[in-house]
C-alpha cells in the first residue's frame, strides 16, 4: 500500500517517511481517503463512537488510579472518587455516561449500515467486524456495570451469570468457573476488573482498527448505495468522491460539537438519566443475602433480556430458561449473518420495495418496544407483547432472502444523489 | 434556562419514575433546593442531632459539609462534632457498632450517605413524617411508608405523637391532578403536640431531606457551577465549526 510513494524526501518528514510511511498513511486514511460526498446525519454516528471510545479509554485509566477492585472496597472507593478525589464525580459521571453514550452512537451507526445495505457486498466483513465490536462492547459494558459494586451490579451479574446454568449438562459448573467461586464474590469482581480494563479494551481497540482498515479497503458505501468508483477523472479520482480530511473531519467536528452538548447537559444535570443510566438500587452496596423487589439490566441490554424472558415455554424437553438463552443468543448471531440473508440486488432503502422498508420499520419499533419492556416488571400481557415482538424481530432476517428476492426494486441512480 | 433544559432531558426519557421503590403508598412531593444555605445548615443540624446517635454519613466528611454549607470550622467543631475521636476532616461516622445495633434494633441502622439516591428525596421526606402510634410494635411506633420498620420516632419530641385513624393502605387520600398535591384528609393526625406545629415540623423534615440530597451528591454545587460555562463553550465551539466546515464545503455540490 505504501510502496515507495513519499520516499527520499527533504526534512524530518522526509526522514520519517524513508523509515515508517506516516504521510502514505496519513494520505490513505485521510487526505486522499475519497468519500462519498453525500454523507448524511446518519453518518455522524462512526466518528462519535471512536470519541465515545477515546473517552472511555482516558477515564477509564483515572478512574482505576482512585478505584478499589475487592469486594470490601469497591464500593466505598466509588464514593471516594465521587467526593474525595479533585473532579472525581466528572470521571466517573464521564464514564458512566459514557457506556449508554457507546451504546446510543453504536445502535445509530448500526441502524444506518441496515437501512443502507452498508453490510452488503463487498462490505461483509467491516460488518463482521463492527458486529464483533458490538459483541466485545456488551461484555465491556456487562463487566464494567459489576464494578461498583452496588446492588443492581451483583444481582444483574447473578441474573446473567446465571443464565449460563441452563446449558443442559456443563452448565452449572460452567457458570461456577465463570464465576470463580459458588456465587458472585470479590473473586468475581476481581476478574471483572482485570476483563474490563485490560482484556476487553485490547480487543476493542484491535477490531476498530480491523473495521477502519476494512472499510478503507474497500471504500464507504452512502445513501444511495451506489459505487463512487464507478465514476472516476482523469487523475483516478472518484467524481462523487471527496477527501474525508479536510472534509469529513471539518463536518465531524460539528457533529461532536453537538453531541458533546447533549453529552454534557446530562453529566451536568442528569448524570443517573433517572434511574437508567445509573439505577437508583446501586447506591446500596451489594448485599448476597437481600434480592432487589425487581431486577433490570441497564437500558441497553433491555431488549435481549425482554426477548429471554419472552420464552415463557418448555420445547423438547428442555426448560423454558434454556430456550430463553438461545433466543437472546440467536437474537445477537443472527445479526452477523445479515450480510447473506439480504439477497436484494440493490443496497440503500431508498430503491429497495415497499416490503422492505415495511420489515425494517417494524423491526426498529419492535426493538424499541422489547427495550421498554425489558426494564419493566412482567406482567402477562407484557410477556405476550413481547413474545410477538421477538417474532417480528426474527421474521425481519429469517424472511429477508425472500421478501428481498422477490420484491421490484427501484433504478439506482449511477451518480449520488445528495 | 437551566430548567429548560431539564425538562428537555426527562421529556427524552418516558420513564423516569421506574427505578424508585416503596409500592404504591402515596408519596409528598419534595422539591430539593441546594442554594437555600439556611435551609442545609438547619438540616445538618437537625441530622447530627438526631439522626447521627445510630445512622453514620460515612462517605461525607465534616470538613466537606462544612465548607459547602458555609459553616465556620469552630462551630462545626464545638456543635456538630460530639465525639472525642472524630476530627474535623473525618468522615460523619458513629461509635456505635455495627454488630451492637443489629442486636437492638433488629438490622443495623444504614448509612444515610447515599440514602436519598436510594429512595429519593420524596420517599424520606414522607417517610420521617409517617410514623404513627403502634403498641403491637417494639419502639410503639410503625410507619404508614415503611411498614413494620424496626427505627424509633426519634424525631417524636418534635412532631409530637401521631395516630392512624384509617389504613393508609386503603385510604385514597384525594389528590390534586393538576399539582399531584394531596387535598384530602390524610388517615395520620397528631393526637398530642410536640415542640413544633404542623407546618414547622414540615419545614424541619424538609431541610433535614434537603441536607440528605446534598450529602448524596455533594458534588451537584460544583456540577451546577460549572456546567453552564462548559456549555456555553460547547455552543461557540458548534458556532466557529459550523461556519468553518461551510466555507470548506462552499465549492462541493
Amino acid at each position: 500500500m505504501a510502496g515507495n510513494r513519499n520516499k527520499g524526501n527533504p526534512g524530518l518528514m522526509g526522514w520519517i517517511d524513508d523509515r515508517f510511511p506516516a504521510t502514505a498513511m496519513w494520505e490513505d486514511h485521510l487526505s486522499k481517503y475519497y468519500a462519498p460526498k453525500n454523507f448524511n446525519f446518519w453518518y455522524f454516528f462512526g466518528s462519535l463512537a471512536l470519541l465515545v471510545l477515546v473517552n472511555q479509554i482516558l477515564t477509564g485509566i483515572w478512574l482505576t488510579m482512585s478505584f478499589n477492585p475487592s469486594a470490601e472496597g469497591a464500593f466505598a472507593s466509588v464514593e471516594y472518587i465521587m467526593r474525595d478525589v479533585e473532579y472525581g464525580w466528572l470521571l466517573r459521571y464521564m464514564h458512566s455516561t459514557g457506556a449508554s453514550a457507546f451504546f446510543v452512537v453504536v445502535y445509530l451507526h448500526m441502524f444506518r449500515g441496515m437501512m443502507y445495505g452498508s453490510y452488503k457486498a463487498p462490505r461483509e466483513l467491516i460488518w463482521i467486524f463492527g458486529m464483533a465490536i458490538y459483541l466485545a462492547l456488551m461484555a465491556e459494558a456487562f463487566m464494567g456495570y459489576l464494578l461498583p459494586w452496588g446492588q443492581m451490579s451483583y444481582w444483574g451479574a447473578q441474573v446473567i451469570i446465571s443464565l449460563f446454568t441452563a446449558i443442559p449438562g456443563i452448565g452449572p459448573d460452567l457458570a461456577q468457573w465463570v464465576r470463580g467461586d459458588f456465587l458472585i464474590s470479590g473473586i468475581t469482581l476481581n476478574r471483572f476488573f482485570a476483563l474490563h480494563v485490560i482484556a476487553l479494551p485490547i480487543v476493542l481497540l484491535a477490531l476498530v482498527v480491523l473495521h477502519i482498515i476494512a472499510l478503507h479497503e474497500v471504500g464507504s458505501n452512502n445513501p444511495d448505495g451506489n459505487d463512487i468508483k464507478k465514476h472516476k477523472d482523469e487523475n483516478g479520482i472518484p467524481l462523487d468522491g471527496i477527501p474525508f480530511h479536510p472534509y469529513y473531519t471539518l463536518k465531524d467536528i460539528v457533529g461532536v460539537a453537538v453531541f458533546l452538548f447533549v453529552f454534557c447537559a446530562i453529566i451536568f444535570y442528569a448524570p443517573t438519566m433517572g434511574g437508567y443510566f445509573i439505577e437508583a438500587p446501586n447506591f446500596e452496596p451489594a448485599n448476597p443475602l437481600k434480592t432487589p423487589d425487581h431486577i433490570a439490566p441497564v437500558w441497553y441490554f433491555t431488549p435481549f433480556y425482554a426477548m429471554l424472558r419472552a420464552i415463557t415455554f418448555p420445547m423438547f424437553g428442555l426448560d423454558a430458561k434454556f430456550w430463553g438463552v438461545v433466543v437472546m443468543g440467536a437474537a445477537i448471531a443472527i445479526l452477523f449473518v445479515l450480510p447473506w440473508l439480504d439477497k436484494s440486488p440493490v443496497r440503500s432503502m431508498r430503491y429497495k420495495g415497499w416490503i422492505s422498508k415495511i420489515f425494517l420499520v417494524l423491526f426498529a419499533i419492535s426493538f424499541i418496544i422489547l427495550g421498554v419492556l425489558g426494564a419493566l416488571p412482567s406482567t402477562p400481557g407484557r410477556t405476550a407483547l413481547a413474545q410477538l415482538c421477538t417474532a417480528i424481530y426474527f421474521a425481519y432476517f429469517i424472511l429477508m432472502p425472500w421478501y428481498t428476492k422477490f420484491e421490484s426494486t427501484k433504478p439506482v441512480p449511477e451518480r449520488v444523489t445528495g | 434556562m437551566k430548567k429548560q433544559l431539564i425538562a428537555l432531558i426527562l421529556a427524552l426519557v418516558p420513564f423516569t419514575a421506574l427505578a424508585a421503590g416503596g409500592g404504591n403508598v402515596h408519596l409528598d412531593k419534595m422539591e430539593p433546593d441546594l442554594y437555600d444555605k439556611a435551609s442545609l445548615q438547619n438540616g445538618a443540624k437537625l441530622f447530627v442531632n438526631y439522626c447521627m446517635g445510630c445512622h453514620s454519613a460515612q462517605f461525607q466528611r465534616f470538613a466537606r459539609t462544612a465548607e459547602d454549607l458555609g459553616i465556620p470550622q469552630d462551630v462545626i467543631e464545638e456543635n456538630l462534632i460530639f465525639s472525642s475521636s472524630l476530627k474535623y476532616n473525618d468522615q460523619m461516622r458513629i461509635a456505635m457498632q455495627k454488630e451492637d445495633a443489629a442486636v437492638w434494633f433488629g438490622a443495623a441502622p444504614p448509612d444515610l450517605s447515599l440514602e436519598t439516591r436510594l429512595r429519593g428525596a420524596d420517599w424520606v421526606y414522607t417517610y420521617l413524617r409517617s410514623f404513627y402510634a403502634d403498641d403491637s410494635r417494639p419502639w410503639g411506633v410503625n410507619n404508614a411508608v415503611f411498614p413494620d420498620v424496626g427505627m424509633p420516632n426519634v424525631l417524636a419530641p418534635l412532631q409530637g405523637i401521631q395516630e392512624k385513624v384509617c389504613d393508609p393502605n386503603h385510604h385514597v387520600a384525594e389528590v390534586d391532578p393538576l399539582t399531584g398535591k394531596q387535598v384530602g384528609e390524610s388517615c395520620l393526625k397528631i393526637t398530642k403536640e410536640g415542640a413544633m406545629s404542623k407546618a414547622e415540623f414540615d419545614k424541619a423534615v424538609y431541610d433535614l431531606t434537603n441536607f440528605m440530597v446534598y450529602a448524596g451528591e455533594p458534588s451537584k454545587l460544583e456540577s451546577n457551577r460549572i456546567a453552564p460555562w462548559v456549555l456555553g463553550f460547547i455552543v461557540i465551539l458548534f458556532f466557529f465549526a459550523y461556519l468553518l466546515k461551510k466555507e470548506y464545503w462552499r465549492d462541493i455540490h
